[in-house]
């Protein structure tokens, strides 16, 4: 019988190196796993916490119409009346809460227009799209347009 | 908008905005190229081992090195690409069994741990410990280490030895076609993508893994033999070479019958694809893996079991059908992983795909990944001796 032993006994250790390995997987797992993982579903239930204290960024549409009226009024039956001031001025989280903590930096009307009016396949066909040199001989869109209300009067 | 402004000039038709960017770079084609790698070389070692063809001996050890150099450097392209390599150890704490890629882990580690490893450990246990007695200093601990400290190789624990590692082999074998079954499955398996999704992806994937692993033992040895100056066992080469050709001769039947079969059925992703194909990836598809990479190899080599050869023609010949294989089997990776985000979901648009150079997932990063598992396999060469004359315990078995 321990003659036999001796024959297999360096599998043995080969063995013992697997269960040692997975025994210290188990350890390792078990402390790096956070305790909360899996409360809700298949992530750490404090990520939803950690998001929540993550700072605001945009103070969304109504923000901007308590101060700025004159501006909302202005876009008001524009073709860009829908368009969120956000999406041409940046995120202003800051700026809505405190004016005075940020002053927002006005948007380059040469390049913000095309943004959204640059042709595109992808693009719905009805969305207006222009080539800014066929258009504009590549002038900035403001020389001609208001980007608050954009639509050209005709005449 | 710099990037997309450029590409959006390059698209054709209606793309929808999230497929004008390709997302899956060269280093994505060089995950299934080096898989294929690693379970075809495998699996020609398996044929010695189970099946005893005596033939392949010389490139039995040399095949296991092979698999586990590439298997090595096999994630590296995946964790490259998503750039965050110190994340993918969380798929192993905490995997979604929803997630294809985080199965695959569990895959790739019982393969290298179980199969890869555990055959070489076993195939190599008496010369690592006549290693441990004969070497010194640093190089004696490490052969000491590898042995896990046991001195033992008494025939009968040789003997013990070799039973296991037949049996390691015998679960290595479905192992192997696991791994690479799995790449393929991992195409296969977007519903989104016609070019990807289709059962055959896993079985077409296996062959050409199969014909890529086996083309690439064959240009390592003919390789090995050179530096070394030894001369080549032609019985050997033409054994290989002759597995090679089956093994292609049922990868091209595979590929044909999907071909067939999508013209045949013609879905609504047909007229898309087939524009595809004879456009933007007629470069890749049509002559350097149809015609350059398969044909051509194939015709070579009929030509060495058809006509009566010398000995230095036949390994010409080989050569070069093994580098053209080896070509084949890439452009057939790209033309999967690339070609199968060069087209819109809409079948109405087409974009292109533009390699970098020195970035992230450019070609330089994409040159030194295929280069690295070189250079693995010449330190493991270094350390275990794939050298018939070191396996002289086998002759007697
Ligand atoms: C609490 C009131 C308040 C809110 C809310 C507010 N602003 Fe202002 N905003 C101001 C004040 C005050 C100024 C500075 C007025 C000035 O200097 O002309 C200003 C300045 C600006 C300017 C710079 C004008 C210039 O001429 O340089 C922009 C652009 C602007 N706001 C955009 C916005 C947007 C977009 C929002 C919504 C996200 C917003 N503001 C929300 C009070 C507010
Ligand atoms: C289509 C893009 C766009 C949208 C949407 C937009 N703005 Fe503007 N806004 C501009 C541009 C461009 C300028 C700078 C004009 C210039 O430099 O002459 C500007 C300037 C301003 C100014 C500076 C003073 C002025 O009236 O010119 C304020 C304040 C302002 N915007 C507030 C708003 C608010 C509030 C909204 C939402 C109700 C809004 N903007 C929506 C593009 C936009
Ligand atoms: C955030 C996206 C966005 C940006 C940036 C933007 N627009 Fe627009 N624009 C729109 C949308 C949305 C419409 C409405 C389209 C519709 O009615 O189908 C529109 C409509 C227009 C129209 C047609 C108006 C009408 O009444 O028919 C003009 C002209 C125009 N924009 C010019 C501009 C100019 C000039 C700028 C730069 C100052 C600009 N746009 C920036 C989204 C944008
Ligand atoms: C030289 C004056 C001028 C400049 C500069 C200019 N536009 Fe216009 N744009 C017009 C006129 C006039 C119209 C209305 C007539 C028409 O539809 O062509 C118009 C119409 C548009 C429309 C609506 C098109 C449609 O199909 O409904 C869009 C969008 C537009 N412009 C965007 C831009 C953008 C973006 C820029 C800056 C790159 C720009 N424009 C610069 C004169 C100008």
């Amino acid at each position: 019988m321990a003659h036999d032993f001796r024959d297999f006994e360096h599998l043995l250790r080969l063995v013992a190196i697997f269960v040692v390995g997975f025994a210290l997987f188990i350890v390792v797992r078990a402390m790096l796993v956070p305790d909360d993982f899996g409360v809700y579903g298949h992530f750490r239930a404090g990520a939803l916490d950690d998001n929540r204290q993550r700072p605001l960024a945009h103070a969304g549409a109504a923000a901007c119409s308590d101060c700025h009226d004159d501006v909302v009024n202005s876009r008001a039956g524009g073709g860009h009346e829908k368009v969120r001031c956000e999406a041409c001025h940046g995120p202003l989280a800051a700026h809505a809460d405190d004016p005075s903590a940020q002053a927002p930096e006005l948007p380059n009307p040469g390049t913000v227009c095309l943004k959204c009016h640059l042709p595109a396949m992808a693009k719905p066909a009805t969305f207006p799209q222009v080539d800014p040199t066929e258009h504009a001989d590549n002038e900035p869109c403001d020389t001609c347009h208001l980007p608050h209300s954009p639509r050209l009067e005709e005449g | 908008m710099g990037v997309d402004t450029a590409l959006l000039s390059q698209v054709e038709g209606f793309m929808y905005p999230n497929e004008v960017e390709l997302q899956w770079s060269v280093l994505i084609v060089l995950y299934p190229f080096i898989t294929g790698l690693v379970a075809g070389a495998f699996i020609l070692a398996s044929l010695e081992r189970v099946f005893k063809v005596e033939e392949v001996r010389p490139t039995y050890r040399l095949s296991l090195l092979t698999a586990l150099a590439f298997l090595l450097v096999a994630p590296l392209p995946l964790q490259l690409h998503l750039g965050h390599p110190e994340r993918s150890f969380e798929m192993y704490l905490t995997p979604h069994t929803t997630s294809a890629m985080a199965m695959f882990g569990f895959v790739y580690l019982w393969y290298l741990m179980v199969v890869l490893i555990v055959e070489i450990w076993l195939d190599y246990r008496r010369d690592i410990v006549l290693q441990a007695r004969s070497q010194t200093g640093v190089l004696q601990w490490v052969y000491r280490a590898m042995a896990l400290g046991s001195d033992n190789i008494s025939p009968r624990s040789l003997a013990i030895d070799d039973r296991v590692g037949r049996f390691i082999t015998i679960v290595g074998i479905p192992s192997a076609f696991l791994l690479h079954g799995y790449v393929g499955f991992i195409f296969g398996s977007v519903k989104a993508n016609p070019w990807w999704s289709t059962p055959l992806m896993p079985v077409v994937f296996l062959f050409s893994a199969m014909v890529s692993g086996i083309a690439l033992v064959l240009l390592l040895y003919m390789l090995v033999s050179w530096v070394r100056r030894t001369a080549i066992d032609m019985r050997c080469l033409d054994t290989v070479a002759r597995y090679l050709f089956y093994a292609f001769v049922i990868d091209f039947s595979l590929e044909m019958l999907d071909l067939v079969h999508r013209i045949y059925v013609a879905d609504e992703s047909f007229k898309s694809l087939d524009f595809m194909v004879k456009t933007r990836l007629f470069g890749s598809q049509i002559l350097l893996q149809i015609i350059i990479g398969t044909l051509l190899p194939l015709a070579l080599l009929a030509l060495t079991q058809l006509a009566r050869l010398s000995d230095r023609a036949r390994k010409g010949l080989y050569a070069t059908a093994g580098v053209l294989t080896m070509v084949g089997i890439f452009a057939m990776r790209w033309n999967v992983v690339i070609g199968g985000q060069l087209f819109s979901k809409s079948f109405l648009g087409y974009t292109v795909y533009k390699m970098d150079f020195a970035t992230r997932e450019g070609l330089l990063p994409a040159i030194l990944l295929m280069v690295l598992p070189f250079v693995i396999l010449a330190v493991l060469i270094r350390l275990l001796p794939p050298w018939p004359e070191s396996a002289a315990h086998r002759e007697s078995a």
